[in-house]
């Protein structure tokens, strides 16, 4: 309960004014956090690169349901044939082993069933398989580079007809940052990329995207008359947005990453790999990099986009001589003027 | 425009009046009517169940793409495509799942046929459908449209070339029965053979083939006006082959009926049996009769892309066993269930009587998510899949975020000093705005996203965006209708402690906590 008042009273406060995050004010240190993150990103992909799943590159996932099996005895029974390559074997659970190979050729592929349906006693008809041909795979990731670019571009469109110019640039650079670091991460854990996971990615950034558009349409509204008012600056108005919509954010982002951490943990937990953990990793990881950079690179950057203009320069100008001059940001007691007004 | 004509006027164009408040009664009544007959359309179509997808109920998918050699691109066109496709599914069909699906995806040259058979997971299937169409020309021996009959040959003197298992496999074959009609076979052209015709109506023994597919260079569907003839097959041989179909045409000619008869047997099946009236010795043959335009372009394409099979390599192959695709569902249903109350729990503790209007929300939506897969699976052969069970799952965090936005806009209302009452109008006319734009956008993600999905993900887009379309409508006339009503409730209008909209929660200060409580905005 006393939490929960906390809470709500922050919510007010922060709307107020009354406490402010000074997040825009100190964007030179999100702007370090980004960059340090966007060269590791950068790094772990040029060096290490992505761990594609077999639908990009071909290959052959068979899995065996069979208490006898286990991740010794199926490879021991598999190298004996001489074509298999690319030999991956896991135990998924206490009855089931998951076996990976490069792509087979049909009559192959009835071999290995053959002989795994006759070592672990089974039928052919409970073997689970999915076999994936080597340009099968070229087909799945040209298709997936072509949805990837029409997709940023459709977006890229989308943002230069709805935004200010300047709001759809800082979008777009919280949209690369998005983009550069959830795929840097993959890189650097070696998750699998599967088409599973390339659509997850794509609906985090529409995700990040209307949380940037959230908060946007609150500095819009607060920067309407901003050079005629004279009482904050572009930065502290942006700031105020970021605060106001900030517990908005908070929540929206736990309530979109509750369901998907159940697919995660219950559903890819019950099942291992698969359709649902892949789509659930990358929203799990997209969604944290989505919020982080809605609130602490798409405003900020605007911010100082907005900053370099003459108009807003004479407005810092002024009421920094006005509120007893201090630097251009906001810190937590400089807000007091709004609140005074309330009374 | 008709507005006029219908007596309507507008109040607000002669004077400024404030947001007229909505009936949040008769909304709500509306919408729970609608749902109602909603819900009872989906019944009566008999739409009681939803189309699960192989990923959850276990069967084979098989993905085929044209192996295209080298200077050989033109012969992957839309038509050939076609044709291959109405072969896979005559011997798919053959094997007698029902709900076997054959379909061509994709465009151009880019081109694949999915196949997809429920239920089915041993090898039979991906062999069959792996395999090249055969066309062959076969000479008639027997001819009957009595398919069950059994006393047709006499094994004491049977015709020359034909063996007593061969006489057997006559008698017994009933081409009654999809099973058996036998599609799919690949024969043998140096044999005699036992076949059915395509529609299971006509029984034929049939000579060893003397003329191939490959002889053939071309057909097309001709209409005849000045004759009588109508529409009629045109055919043309390759030198080689007209060669041989002259040598087979004479043979024939002069034997009685059936004997006179050139079967063309694609795959197994005998697509047609004309009759020869005379030596075709120009390398070129027609073939007349009562065809109708699309019975004469069906053969015509037989004949053309038969004789030009095209090869097949597989793309994908999925075999899911029924015990794993029970698996899946389970665990979806269950991943689904449990986001669910984790958002439901979510909601009440952080917006206490609000969040009954969450929770009612995702309700109604859940609600009207089940029956339109329903519907859907009834109308336009939806089905459900993995990835759309997790679109589904992941729509609800949008569903739920469309009342954060109105939750906090409502609160930050209130904060400004304005009365529970009004702050519910104005909030939503806030809202709203956001709202429509993030849906706008979620959904424009969708349609995009359903284009350019790859592999067997295209269900996750579209259940995301149903269920984005589901959540506008639930806002609109479900979620905002029950704030009003409730915003009339004493519990709510004096600011009670667990309403979700007690001053305190909201970080009032005293002075602020009197304004609201006497409705005053300063």
């Amino acid at each position: 309960m006393a939490k929960r008042h906390e809470v709500g009273s922050l919510g007010g406060r922060l709307y107020r004014g009354e406490v402010s995050l000074d997040i825009v004010g100190r964007r030179r240190q999100w702007y370090t956090v980004s960059l340090v993150l966007f060269i590791l990103s950068c790094s772990a992909f040029f060096f290490k690169g992505l761990t594609l799943g077999i639908e990009f590159k071909g290959g052959t996932v068979i899995t065996v349901s069979s208490t006898q099996a286990d991740a010794t005895n199926a490879r021991q029974t598999l190298e004996s044939l001489p074509f298999i390559n690319g030999l991956i074997v896991q135990e998924l659970g206490s009855d089931k082993v998951r076996i990976q190979t490069d792509a087979l050729e049909p009559s192959e592929l009835n071999e290995v069933q053959d002989l795994l349906a006759s070592r672990y006693s089974i039928a052919l008809e409970t073997i689970d398989v999915q076999a994936i041909g080597p340009s099968w795979g070229e087909e799945i990731t040209r298709k997936g580079t072509i949805g990837l670019v029409a997709f940023l571009v459709i977006v890229v469109i989308y943002l230069a007809l709805t935004f200010e110019p300047k709001m759809g640039l800082a979008a777009l650079l919280a949209l690369f940052h998005d983009v550069f670091i959830t795929v840097g991460i993959y890189a650097l854990v070696g998750f699998e990329v599967s088409p599973a996971t390339l659509i997850g990615f794509l609906t985090i950034l529409a995700y990040s995207l209307y949380d940037t558009v959230v908060v946007f349409d609150k500095v819009r509204e607060n920067t309407k008359n901003i050079t005629q008012v004279a009482r904050l600056t572009y930065s502290q108005a942006a700031n105020l947005a970021v605060n106001q919509t900030l517990i908005r954010s908070i929540n929206t982002s736990i309530i979109a990453v509750l369901p998907v951490a159940s697919l995660l943990f219950v559903g890819a937990g019950l099942l291992g790999a698969g359709t649902l953990k892949d789509i659930a990793l990358v929203l799990f990881v997209g969604l944290i990099i989505g919020t982080f950079s809605s609130i602490f690179i798409a405003t900020p950057f605007l911010a100082s986009l907005r900053e370099r203009e003459p108009a807003m320069i004479a407005l810092a100008k002024r009421v920094n001589s006005r509120g007893g001059g201090e630097s251009e940001s906001a810190p937590v007691q400089r807000a007091q003027p709004k609140r005074k007004k309330r009374k | 425009m008709s507005f006029e004509r219908s007596g309507y006027t507008n109040p607000r164009s002669t004077l400024p009046q404030p947001p007229k408040p909505s009936n949040p009664i008769r909304t709500l009544s509306i919408l729970f009517l609608v749902l109602l007959a909603f819900g009872g359309v989906a019944l009566a179509q008999g739409a009681t169940k939803i189309n699960l997808g192989l990923d959850l109920r276990g069967g084979t998918s098989v993905t085929l793409q044209p192996k295209v050699q080298p200077g050989e691109e033109g012969r992957v066109t839309p038509e050939s495509i076609d044709q291959a496709v109405n072969i896979i599914r005559q011997r798919v069909d053959g094997v007698g799942v029902a709900e076997s699906e054959v379909s061509a995806q994709g465009t151009g040259t880019n081109r694949q046929i999915v196949i997809s058979v429920p239920g089915e997971t041993g090898r039979r299937i991906i062999d069959l459908v792996g395999q090249t169409a055969e066309l062959r020309f076969r000479q008639v021996i027997i001819e009957t449209t009595d398919a069950a009959a059994k006393d047709l040959l006499d094994d004491a003197s049977l015709p020359a070339g034909i063996t007593p298992e061969i006489a057997e496999q006559f008698r017994t074959l009933d081409c009654a029965l999809t099973a058996e009609r036998g599609g799919g076979i690949l024969d043998d052209p140096a044999a005699v053979m036992v076949a059915c015709d395509r529609d299971g109506f006509v029984k034929y023994l049939l000579a060893p083939a003397e003329v191939l597919g490959t002889d053939v260079s071309g057909a097309q569907a001709v209409y005849d006006a000045t004759t009588a003839l109508g529409w009629y097959v045109s055919l043309d041989f390759s030198s080689e082959g007209g060669k041989k179909f002259a040598a087979v045409t004479s043979q024939v000619v002069n034997n009685p009926s059936p004997q006179n008869q050139l079967a063309i047997v694609l795959d197994g099946l005998v697509v047609s049996a004309p009759r020869i009236n005379e030596a075709i010795t120009g390398g070129q043959a027609q073939i007349t009769g009562d065809f109708t335009q699309l019975e004469a372009q069906d053969l015509a394409n037989v004949l053309k892309y038969g004789s030009l099979p095209l090869a097949f390599e597989r793309g994908e192959v999925q075999q899911i066993s029924a015990t794993l695709g029970a698996e899946q569902l389970d665990a979806g249903l269950l991943a689904g269930i449990v986001g669910l109350l984790l958002v439901i729990l979510y909601s009440v503790l952080y917006y206490r009587g609000l969040g009954l209007v969450a929770v009612g929300s995702l309700v109604v939506a859940a609600y009207i998510n089940i029956f339109a897969f329903a519907l859907l699976s009834e109308w336009i052969g939806f089905t459900l899949t993995l990835a759309g069970i997790a679109g589904a799952i992941v729509s609800i965090g949008i569903t739920a975020d469309s009342f954060v936005l109105y939750f906090e806009r409502l609160r930050d209302e209130v904060r400004e000093g304005k009365s529970i009452k009004t702050a519910v109008e104005t909030a939503w006319i806030r809202a709203r705005r956001t709202v429509i734009v993030s849906d706008v956008v979620s959904l424009i993600a969708a349609v995009l996203l359903y284009i350019f999905a790859v592999g067997g993900v295209r269900g996750f887009a579209f259940t995301l965006g149903l269920s984005t379309l589901i959540d506008l409508l639930v806002i609109f006339f479900f979620s905002k209708p029950l704030v009003v009503l409730l915003s009339r409730l004493k519990f709510f209008q004096r600011g009670a402690t667990l309403s979700g909209m007690s001053p305190m929660s909201l970080g009032l200060k005293p002075a602020a906590t009197k304004e609201v409580s006497n409705g005053q905005t300063s």
